[in-house]
C-alpha cells in the first residue's frame, strides 16, 4: 500500500503561508478574484454593524478569531492543517460550513450537504468523513485535514498530481473529495484490483462522469510505494 | 435546523442523567445523543429531529470489540461500522456482519457511524423525511402519506394501516441473524435486550421504533460464540451496484452435515418495518435437506404474510429470490 512522504519542514511552512494568504483574502495571482471581491464587500459590511470590538478591524476579516455576534455562539479551538483557530461558532454550523464561511478554506466542497455524495470529504486524525453531517464544536480535540492541506500549487501531493497528469477530473467540483477520499484509501485495507479502488471510492459521486480516470489516478500512486 | 444547547459528557453516568431529561426517547426527544452523527445531523437539517439539546458521548470509552468469556464478542456501542467491519474476528467468525457492513453508506459514512447509532438508524421514507407532509411516524396522528404514495423502497412485512416504513439498516439485519444482545444502561440500571425483542412493529403507534426509554444509553452489543461448523453470508440486491440502499436482503447463518441443513438463522433486510427474524423459514430449512427444493419452501412461507403497497408488488418475489440465492450461496459446498 502506497504512504505518501512526511512533510518537510519547509513543506508545512510554506502550507502554512498560503493558508495564511487565501486567509487574508489576498489574491494569489496579483489580481482581483470574485472571491476576493465579494469577501470585501462582506467584511465591510460587518465591520459597519459589529460591536466597538471590531470598529478598528481592517476590511479583511481576521480568521484567528470572530467576534461573538450570533447568540448562542460557542468558543472552540479547531486544529485544522497544522494550525490552530480560535472561533466563535454557532453549535449548528456544520464543519463543513465552518470551513468555508468561519476559515475561509473553501477548497472542501458542499454537494448535497447530506452525506450522499463525498465532495465534503475532509480527515478527521487521519480518517475520511463528510464534514456535512458533523458539528463543528464537536471537533474541539480532532486534527482536521482539507484538501489545502495536503499539498500547494508549487508541491503538489502525490495524489494531486496524479489527478493531472491523468486528467482526473472534468468540472473539478467533485475532485477535492475524491482526493481527500483517495489519500485516506492508501492507509485503508483496499485490494489490489481496479475494481477494488471502485469500491473504496464510491462514496465520492462525480456527475461529470471521470470515473475511469480517477481510478487510474488512484492506481498509478498505489503502484508507486 | 433549530437551536440546541451543546455539551460534551465523558461520562456513562453523565450520558444517562443527560438522557432522562427528555421526556421521550423515541420521536420527539427533546435530548439527543450525538455519536456518528450521520442520522441525527442528517434528520436536524431536515427539521425532522428538533431536540432542545444534544449531548456528545465520542468521549465515552464504549468503542472496545473484545472476545467474551464464553467464547462470543462484545462490540461496544461506539465502535465504528469500518472498524467492526474490517475487525479479524469479526471477518472470522461473523463474516454476515462484515458483508452487511461495507455494503452500506460509503467509505466516510463507515468512519463515522457507530455500533449503537446503526441499531437506531431511522427509516429513510421520503414522507416522514419532509415535514410538508403528513407522517404518522413523525407527527401522530396525522395521517400515512406513503401508502397512497410513492412507496417502492416501504415495506411489505409488519406493516400497519397507519405506517409501511422500512427499517433500512443492513447491519441490523446480520444482527438478527447473529442472534445479537443488546445492553443498555438506564435510569434503573443495566439491562439485555435480544434484538428480536428490541424493534417494535409500528401497528398504530409508529413514532415508538424501540424500548428504549428516556435515559437508556446503548453501551454495547454482545454475539454468542459462532455455531461451530456453520457459515454466514449476507446478500443484498438493490438499484445501484453501490451507496444504495436494500430492496431485499438477507441475512444467512447455516450449518450443513451430510447433505442436512443443522443450524439455521434468517433475517430479511429491505422488506420489513422492522430488521425481519423469520423463525418459519428456520423451521423449514432445519433438519431438511439443503437443496432447491427445500429452499423455495422456507421462501415461501417466509413471506406468506407479506402485504404490499402499491408500488412494491415486486419484493415479495424478489425478497423470496434473494433468501434463496442467499441459502444457495452460503450452502455451496467447494
Amino acid at each position: 500500500m502506497a504512504k505518501h512522504p512526511p512533510e518537510s519542514e519547509s513543506e508545512r511552512r510554506s502550507g502554512e503561508q498560503s493558508a495564511q494568504a487565501s486567509e487574508a483574502n489576498q489574491p494569489l495571482l496579483g489580481r482581483v478574484s470574485r472571491r476576493s471581491f465579494l469577501s470585501h464587500l462582506g467584511a465591510a459590511s460587518i465591520a459597519a454593524t459589529a460591536p466597538p470590538l471590531l470598529a478598528s478591524a481592517s476590511p479583511a476579516p481576521p480568521v484567528q478569531e470572530e467576534a461573538a455576534s450570533v447568540e448562542g455562539a460557542t468558543a472552540i479551538t479547531l486544529r485544522v492543517n497544522g494550525k490552530d483557530h480560535r472561533l466563535q461558532v454557532d453549535p449548528r454550523t456544520t464543519l463543513l460550513d465552518c470551513l468555508r464561511e468561519n476559515l475561509n478554506l473553501p477548497g472542501t466542497k458542499k454537494g448535497c450537504d447530506h452525506g450522499q455524495c463525498g465532495a465534503c470529504t475532509v480527515h478527521v486524525n487521519g480518517r475520511r468523513i463528510n464534514s456535512c453531517l458533523t458539528f463543528a464544536v464537536a471537533h474541539s480535540d480532532d486534527e482536521i485535514t482539507t484538501i489545502e492541506g495536503i499539498g500547494q500549487l508549487d508541491h503538489l501531493h502525490p495524489m494531486q498530481a496524479a489527478f493531472v497528469e491523468h486528467d482526473g477530473y472534468q468540472c473539478g467540483y467533485c475532485t477535492s473529495g475524491q482526493i481527500m477520499s483517495a489519500v485516506a484509501l492508501l492507509k485503508e485495507p483496499v485490494g489490489p484490483t481496479d475494481e477494488d479502488v471502485k469500491q473504496g471510492m464510491y462514496g465520492n459521486i462525480c456527475r461529470c462522469g471521470a470515473y475511469s480516470n480517477i481510478v487510474a489516478a488512484v492506481q498509478y500512486v498505489r503502484r508507486q510505494a | 435546523m433549530d437551536a440546541f444547547k451543546f455539551s460534551k459528557v465523558t461520562t456513562l453516568d453523565r450520558a444517562v442523567q443527560a438522557a432522562a431529561k427528555s421526556p421521550t426517547a423515541q420521536q420527539g426527544a427533546e435530548v439527543r445523543l450525538l455519536a456518528g452523527g450521520t442520522t441525527l445531523i442528517d434528520l436536524m437539517k431536515l427539521t425532522v429531529e428538533r431536540p432542545k439539546e444534544v449531548v456528545d458521548i465520542n468521549g465515552l470509552p464504549l468503542d472496545k470489540i473484545e472476545a467474551t468469556s464464553s467464547g462470543g464478542l462484545i462490540i461496544g456501542a461506539l465502535a465504528r461500522n469500518s472498524d467492526v467491519a474490517h475487525h479479524p474476528t469479526v471477518q472470522r467468525d461473523y463474516a454476515v456482519l462484515s458483508q452487511a457492513l461495507l455494503s452500506g453508506a460509503s467509505p466516510q459514512l463507515r468512519n463515522m457511524a457507530t455500533t449503537a447509532g446503526n441499531l437506531l438508524q431511522r427509516t429513510r421514507c421520503v414522507y416522514f423525511r419532509d415535514t410538508a407532509h403528513a407522517c404518522n411516524k413523525r407527527e401522530p396522528g396525522t395521517g400515512c402519506s406513503a401508502i397512497d404514495g410513492h412507496n417502492r423502497m416501504l415495506a411489505i412485512l409488519g406493516t400497519s394501516k397507519d405506517c409501511i416504513a422500512t427499517n433500512p439498516s443492513d447491519q441490523n439485519v446480520a444482527l438478527t441473524a447473529l442472534e445479537a444482545t443488546i445492553q443498555i444502561q438506564g435510569t434503573k440500571g443495566q439491562r439485555s435486550v435480544p434484538i428480536h425483542d428490541f424493534y417494535l412493529l409500528p401497528g398504530s403507534t409508529p413514532h415508538i421504533e424501540t424500548v428504549l426509554e428516556p435515559g437508556d444509553v446503548i453501551t454495547s452489543v454482545t454475539l454468542p460464540a459462532p455455531a461451530a461448523g456453520s457459515r454466514s453470508l449476507y446478500l443484498k440486491l438493490r438499484d445501484r451496484a453501490a451507496y444504495e440502499f436494500a430492496l431485499a436482503s438477507a441475512a444467512i447463518v447455516v450449518k450443513v452435515n451430510g447433505g442436512k441443513i443443522q443450524h439455521a438463522r434468517v433475517a430479511l433486510g429491505g422488506v420489513g418495518t422492522r430488521p425481519w427474524r423469520s423463525l418459519e423459514a428456520e423451521k423449514a430449512l432445519q433438519g431438511h435437506t439443503a437443496d432447491a427444493a427445500t429452499f423455495r419452501k422456507a421462501a415461501e412461507v417466509a413471506l406468506k404474510d407479506a402485504h404490499p403497497a402499491s408500488e412494491n408488488a415486486f419484493k415479495v418475489e424478489l425478497s423470496k429470490r434473494c433468501l434463496i440465492r442467499a441459502l444457495t450461496m452460503s450452502t455451496k459446498t467447494a
